[in-house]
């Protein structure tokens, strides 16, 4: 018999695989099935005994239900009915609206903060107040001041993706080493390209850091605000097939609220590894 | 009397030092150097050659004093001034050649892409980097290469006056030894004046045309400038043959070990603190009275 040797990443994907089949043949075995309606007397089925029951599905009916709704993910068939890669799309649009106005602010920010002792001294009480409020909490006064859900839900993200990457930056700017800072000064660079040629990429790993876990942040909370502000949304689409009690659909968002999550922080694990450098 | 290049005058340095008093690390230093001359700096640690280094590079600012190039007060940081710093200070996340082109970019503004490229590959081969190597990022680099590439990028600057604050220090031994000749290669070949500081006493004597010499601190001064009176071109397995070598060597060990200490702590006692000038020359037939002395006084001229 041939030897066959496999290498470490070989051997863990084969193992993720056979846990994964094994844990939805536990699952699947773990779902009693639905006693048929032609086997009920006329009374019991009166009684509504005979209708499906609301269940946890067995992973067939999941798959099943991902197939169809992947194969046509942009159909709109009115207001709560629309494809799944409609409603991920609003998430995305208000995840990405709220994170670049909360970069565009937190970044410039971040950085005065860092170069400046007094302006960090200054601003660190407000910070260290507002930074630990639950995002969600600013839901209501959003709602009154802006008078518009959409809106509400992106002012939501910024304000929950804003501190990471305050924080981040302001950290990694004032951690560029005096060595490097010498270096532009003694070749007479001014204030604008010290920042950008110097302390710019000397602090971008840490910046790209906040920035991953702002973007973390962002998507774990839009799933909450889009419950709460309702009509779009991936959020919204969770909490209305729960309403109709379509647990099968719940499950199946559910995991692709996993998927989306993992592939916007792989690409800011991509971002990080291009910025990455080795003192 | 007519100035030299570089004037350093009455430097003086105070730091609070904690208990509501002030530390005086040196005063009234006041010393020139010439336009081409090559001037090392010995002294112990906490004498404050790293502050004066600082304040010639005009990263710092000293309490009193003034330091003058070509007759124009020095004040901040300038592109006239090249650094070569103990930690090489190269940018991480630029290649070798880049870490080179930032600086040369930063002299010649006007000169176009391809020929700053081709003025810093040649500095980057006259230490002795050439081909791929260039493309490197520091973190793959050995120590001795990354402060070749520090010394390259500081040459191709061309500035007026070159500061090295202990270049070789953080090398072993027989890296240093090859760097310190390429050095020697690359500054035979422009004129540039260099002002370096050392811990290391052959070193010194093997590249300055003068070493300064410096008391110990607190109150540190600059008390003797030593000619090095041994003709180049040097080579290090030659210039310890020269007869006064071991001359110069045993007055510097003389001073560092036991003189620097005698003269620290006390507070400036004369207006002029220039250096005592030193010429040791045993090659003349009149000096070899100095022979007998044991001590190897300084004989001034």
């Amino acid at each position: 018999m041939p030897s066959v040797t496999l290498s470490l990443n070989q051997r863990a994907a084969l193992l993720s695989i056979v846990m994964l089949v094994v844990g939805l043949l536990i699952w699947e075995a773990a779902i009693p099935a639905q006693t048929l309606a032609t086997e009920l007397t006329e009374y019991e089925r009166l009684m509504g005994l005979g209708q499906e029951r609301a269940g946890v599905p067995p992973p067939s009916d999941v798959l099943a239900k991902a197939w169809e709704q992947l194969s046509d993910p942009f159909y709109d068939a009115g207001p709560n009915d629309k494809g799944i890669g409609i409603q991920i799309g609003y998430s995305i649009y208000r995840v990405l609206t709220g994170y670049i106005l909360a970069a565009l602010v937190a970044i410039p920010l971040g950085f005065l903060i860092g170069m400046s002792p007094i302006a960090y001294k200054a601003l660190n009480p407000f910070i260290q107040v507002l930074r630990p409020i639950s995002p969600l909490a600013w839901m209501p006064l959003a709602l009154f001041i802006i008078q518009d859900s959409e809106a509400s839900a992106i002012f939501v993200i910024f304000i929950c993706s804003i501190w990471p990457m305050l924080i981040n930056t302001a950290f990694g700017v004032a951690g560029v080493r005096t060595d490097w800072v010498n270096v532009a000064r003694t070749h007479e660079l001014g204030s604008l390209k010290t920042a950008f040629m110097v302390i710019l990429p000397a602090a971008a790993p840490t910046i790209i850091t906040g920035m991953r876990i702002s973007i973390g942040i962002a998507w774990l909370v839009i799933v909450a605000a889009e419950m709460l502000v309702g009509g779009t949304g991936i959020g919204y689409y969770v909490w209305n097939e729960w309403n109709n009690l379509d647990l099968t659909s719940v499950i199946f968002s559910i995991l692709m609220i996993g998927v989306v999550g993992m592939l916007l922080d792989s690409a800011f694990a991509f971002l990080q590894r291009a910025v990455a450098y080795a003192e | 009397m007519s100035k030299p290049f570089l004037s350093i005058e009455r430097l003086t340095q105070q730091f609070p030092d904690g208990q509501g008093g002030t530390l005086t690390v040196f005063e009234n230093a006041t010393f020139g150097i010439e336009k081409g001359e090559f001037v090392c700096i010995l002294g112990h640690s906490g004498c404050g050659k790293s502050t004066i280094m600082n304040i010639l590079a005009g990263l710092a600012e000293p309490t009193s004093g003034v330091v003058k190039m070509d007759g124009y007060e020095v004040s901040g940081p300038s592109l006239d001034r090249g650094v070569v710093f103990q930690n090489y200070s190269l940018l991480p996340w630029l290649s070798a050649l880049k870490n080179v082109t930032f600086g040369v970019h930063a002299r010649y503004p006007d000169w176009s892409k391809t020929k700053v490229i081709e003025h810093a590959k040649t500095y980057l081969s006259m230490v002795g980097l050439e081909g791929d190597v260039v493309h490197r990022k520091p973190s793959q680099l050995s120590g001795g290469m990354r402060q070749r590439v520090s010394i390259a990028r500081a040459f191709a600057n061309h500035p007026k006056l070159l500061l090295l604050d202990e270049p070789f220090g953080a090398l072993d031994a027989l890296t240093r030894g090859t760097i310190q000749d390429e050095l020697l290669k690359i500054w035979g070949g422009t004129e540039q004046t260099v002002f370096m500081i050392t811990h290391d006493i052959d070193e010194a004597i093997l590249l300055a045309d003068r070493i300064l010499l410096m008391s110990n601190g607190p109150h540190a001064q600059v008390a003797e400038a030593v000619e090095i009176t041994i003709p180049r071109p040097r080579n290090r397995t030659e210039i310890v043959e020269h007869p006064n070598y071991y001359a110069i060597r045993n007055h510097l060990v003389q001073f560092l070990g036991k003189r620097s200490k005698e003269l620290s702590g006390k507070a400036a006692d004369k207006e002029d603190m220039s250096p005592e000038p030193v010429r040791i020359d045993k090659t003349g037939p009149s000096e070899s009275d100095a022979e007998s002395e044991p001590r190897l006084r300084a004989v001034n001229d």
